[in-house]
């Protein structure tokens, strides 16, 4: 009862921020359909403009579109791109990232001073360097096949882009092991001691399945946000959806379909991001509450 | 500085490290230029997004429903698509439509240039991560702050300006810094729209004069002294306004 | 407003009723509070007092009724906010000062900026409030260096900067340590004395008896009784004033 009363009080009390509630609800399912509301009404406008200018007849906007449709979605016939390279590559980049990270965290937990140190200055170097200038660093530098013994292994760009992506991801995932681990009271640790258990044990028992929790909502941030750097990886060469879509401009020649076709491709990542951009607030909720 | 240029180009003689972007004059000019741009851009970026948190967060608490989901829409918007998707948006797809002017020669050109452009699509962008961060710092404020400058009469934008906004900045700064270390970071996305930034120009020197790895080196030493440096001013400005007893 | 003559009720409540959602917070408030009175508000926690004062102070709108004061209705949509709060000044339980300014600087604010007098002026006010207040030597020091009664204190000057004609204080005390209670009423009495029209909403029962000159009880949104200190201590008729009477003295 008197949750709801301070409910109703709250926009009489202060009006510099009465928003919460309504936010939280407007916010939903219903950005995703304002979103496309606003890509359709964009096509249209662009249609009207292409009626007004048309020297001959030409396919309307929407059909152009929906021809480029699947290109953008899944690449050309018989070859891996487009939106679908794209995801791949951010689950990929996310894994490596994930496992090296983790590995890098705990380094920075360590109790050996040397490799805290060392870790700490991976961590750091990689945090702070832009994600173009590794992804240029690792598509310039790795050769583009590796020789194990006699066998040549070829490493095709869109691995050694995503292995670029991955770097950034391991430094802050490492961040995220690292804040997360030291978020457990002490006391845990003192009182597993005396318990006798060692101190990998500690780590692997006790600490980690308590920080699970309170690192998802930031690893699937950092998931979010890879997922929409992958679109770099068109500046190095590889066939993702923006260099696919690039190509169908090119292909078509006309102006008319610049804002559409970019229009479009936004709209595929907002379809793909939003939904865990939800989803992680409300996973943060839920852990925010029990501590 | 003619001996230290000597001494790296001896260095490239004698040990084949190509550190041509130093001791060249016409690299080193092509270089710094290409710096100077980055720092223009980062700095105008800094700003512009600061400006655009601070007036959107101010206009979340407006009465009206309208202007609050205009600006709910931009932040979920510009942070929930790739910003180099955004960037191409901007130059390729709005870029055409803007009136052209003509220059001093006569000749028609966009109004907007490249690096314009970038500038504006990066700040939306870190814009839009900003006006969440000052709204949580606006959140922060005690209700009854705010209400004892109401009943001292204050109005709502003197209120917003001298209570909540300097007591909101104090407690956001740490999320404020990464965004804006993030935002200088994405600079180098101006690349693709060929703003001659460091990594651009870096690029141009690297494919004349085949020294990756050295440009390599380089430009990621460039980078760390401008976050390192930057995290240094913000850290002398947190300092500068921290106030005995408020906060911990 | 041209009509009200200082004879006249300086604050006058009339039928105020106020409701969050479901919850009647007050349902017909009447009280007339005369220039230089100092009332004392009383009553369990929930009882509506701290509201009706906001309601006073047009912090909290009101649904139906009339607060005026010097003749001027105060929820009138038409009505000038700053004016009004020019009059009425008002202290919180919390202090809620601003705590990135100096204690001086807290009480300088207002004046310079929603007044517009001129600084140097505002300054030598604000330093003779402050010795007022006797907190001469703090006026540099930021409210988090500051006890909670030195912050009350300061807060009281904050409100009399504006040199209002009525004070409104909500629970003063009530977040002080026992010690510093003291120091913000002898503050209190002292406006009392210089003759400073008082609304006070307090749960110390000692100093509303010796400072007020009209003592009301409110209990559920409804004032139960009132009269002066003199006769409403001691022969108090409702029930619900004596059960909460012998509870708290």
């Amino acid at each position: 009862m008197s949750g709801r009363v301070f409910a109703m009080l709250r926009p009489v009390a202060a009006p510099v921020s009465a928003e919460g509630g309504f936010r939280a609800a407007l916010f939903t399912p219903t950005a995703l359909v304002f979103a496309c509301i606003a890509f359709a009404s964009l096509v249209v406008a662009g249609e009207a403009w292409a009626q007004l200018r048309a020297a001959g007849p030409k396919p309307g906007l929407l059909e152009t579109l929906w021809k480029w449709t699947p290109l953008l979605l899944i690449g050309p016939p018989r070859e891996f791109g487009g939106f679908a390279l794209n995801i791949a590559v951010s689950f990929l980049a996310m894994a490596i990232g994930t496992a090296f990270g983790v590995v890098l965290g705990l380094g920075q937990i360590s109790i050996h001073a040397p490799v805290r140190r060392v870790c700490w200055l991976v961590t750091q170097f990689f945090r702070n360097s832009p994600w173009l200038v590794l992804l240029f660093f690792v598509m310039l530098l790795i050769p583009f096949q590796i020789r194990i013994g006699g066998t040549a292994i070829p490493l095709p760009a869109w691995l050694k882009a995503t292995f670029g992506l991955s770097l950034p991801v391991m430094a802050n995932v490492s961040e995220i092991v690292r804040g997360a681990v030291n978020s457990i009271p002490s006391g845990q640790w003192e009182s597993a001691e005396s318990l006798a258990f060692g101190r990998l044990q500690t780590l692997w028992r006790i600490i980690l399945p308590q920080c699970v929790k309170r690192m998802i909502p930031p690893w699937m941030n950092w998931y979010a946000i890879l997922t929409m750097s992958t679109p770099l990886i068109s500046i190095v060469g590889v066939n993702d959806a923006m260099t696919l879509a690039q190509d169908a401009l090119a292909a078509e020649q006309r102006s008319e379909l610049l804002m559409p076709m970019y229009a479009m491709l936004l709209l595929f990542f907002f379809v793909y991001c939003y939904p865990i951009a939800r989803w992680t607030i409300r996973l943060e909720r839920r852990y925010a509450v029990k501590i | 500085m003619e001996a230290v240029w000597d001494f790296l180009r001896h260095v490239h003689d004698a040990y084949g490290v190509n550190l041509v972007h130093f001791y060249d004059g016409f690299e080193r000019g092509r270089m710094l230029r290409g710096m100077w741009t980055t720092l223009q851009l980062a700095t105008l970026c800094i700003l512009l997004s600061v400006v655009i948190g601070i007036v959107g967060a101010w206009v979340q608490g407006s009465r009206s429903r309208l202007l609050r989901a205009v600006v709910q829409g931009y932040i979920q918007f510009f942070r929930n698509t790739p910003p180099l998707v955004q960037m191409y948006f901007f130059y390729f797809a709005l870029g055409p439509m803007m009136p052209r002017v003509e220059n001093e020669y006569g000749i028609p050109q966009p109004i907007l240039g490249s690096f314009e452009w970038a500038m504006l699509s990066l700040s939306f962008f870190a814009g839009a991560f900003n006006v969440e961060i000052f709204r949580s710092g606006v959140e922060a404020v005690q209700k009854a702050t705010v209400e004892a400058a109401e009943s001292l009469g204050f109005s709502r934008w003197q209120i917003y300006r001298e209570v909540v906004l300097p007591l909101a900045v104090r407690v956001c700064l740490p999320a404020l810094n990464n965004n804006l270390v993030n935002l200088a970071k994405t600079t180098t996305q101006a690349y693709a729209i060929a703003v001659p930034e460091t990594l651009f120009v870096a690029s141009q020197i690297w494919s004349d004069r085949i020294n990756v790895f050295e440009m390599m080196v380089t430009l990621l030493t460039f980078y760390l002294l401008l976050v390192g440096a930057f995290v240094w001013l913000m850290g002398r400005l947190e300092r500068a306004l921290r106030v005995p007893g408020f906060g911990k | 407003m041209s009509t009200w003559t200082p004879e006249q009720p300086i604050v006058a409540i009339a039928d105020v009723h106020k409701s969050f959602g479901k919850v009647d917070v007050l349902k017909g408030v009447s009280m007339d509070v005369r220039k230089g009175e100092v009332v004392c508000i009383i009553g369990p926690s929930g009882s509506g007092k701290s509201t009706l004062l906001r309601c006073v102070n047009a912090l909290v709108p009101i649904d139906r009724g009339s607060i005026r004061v010097e003749g001027q209705e105060v929820h009138d949509p038409a009505v000038d906010k700053l004016e009004l709060r020019k009059k009425v000044g008002m202290v919180f339980q919390q202090y809620n000062l601003f705590p990135h300014k100096t204690a001086l600087e807290n009480i300088m604010m207002a004046p310079v900026m929603v007044l517009k007098r001129p600084k140097a002026e505002v300054e030598a006010q604000a330093r003779q409030l402050m010795r007022k207040v006797r907190l001469d030597g703090k006026e540099d020091a930021y409210p988090g260096e500051l006890s909670g009664g030195q912050q009350q204190r300061v807060a009281i000057a904050r409100s009399l900067a504006m040199q209002p004609d009525v004070m409104l204080f909500d629970e003063v005390t009530a977040a002080l340590d026992p010690e510093t209670v003291k120091e913000v009423l002898v503050t209190i009495r002292e406006l009392a004395e210089d003759g400073m029209t008082c609304m006070i909403v307090t749960h110390e029962m000692g100093f509303a008896r010796e400072i007020g000159d009209e003592i009301y009880f409110t209990d559920r949104g409804v004032i139960v009784e009132h009269g002066p200190p003199a006769t409403f201590f001691t022969e108090a008729r409702d029930p619900r004033t004596r059960a909460f009477l012998s509870q708290i003295l």
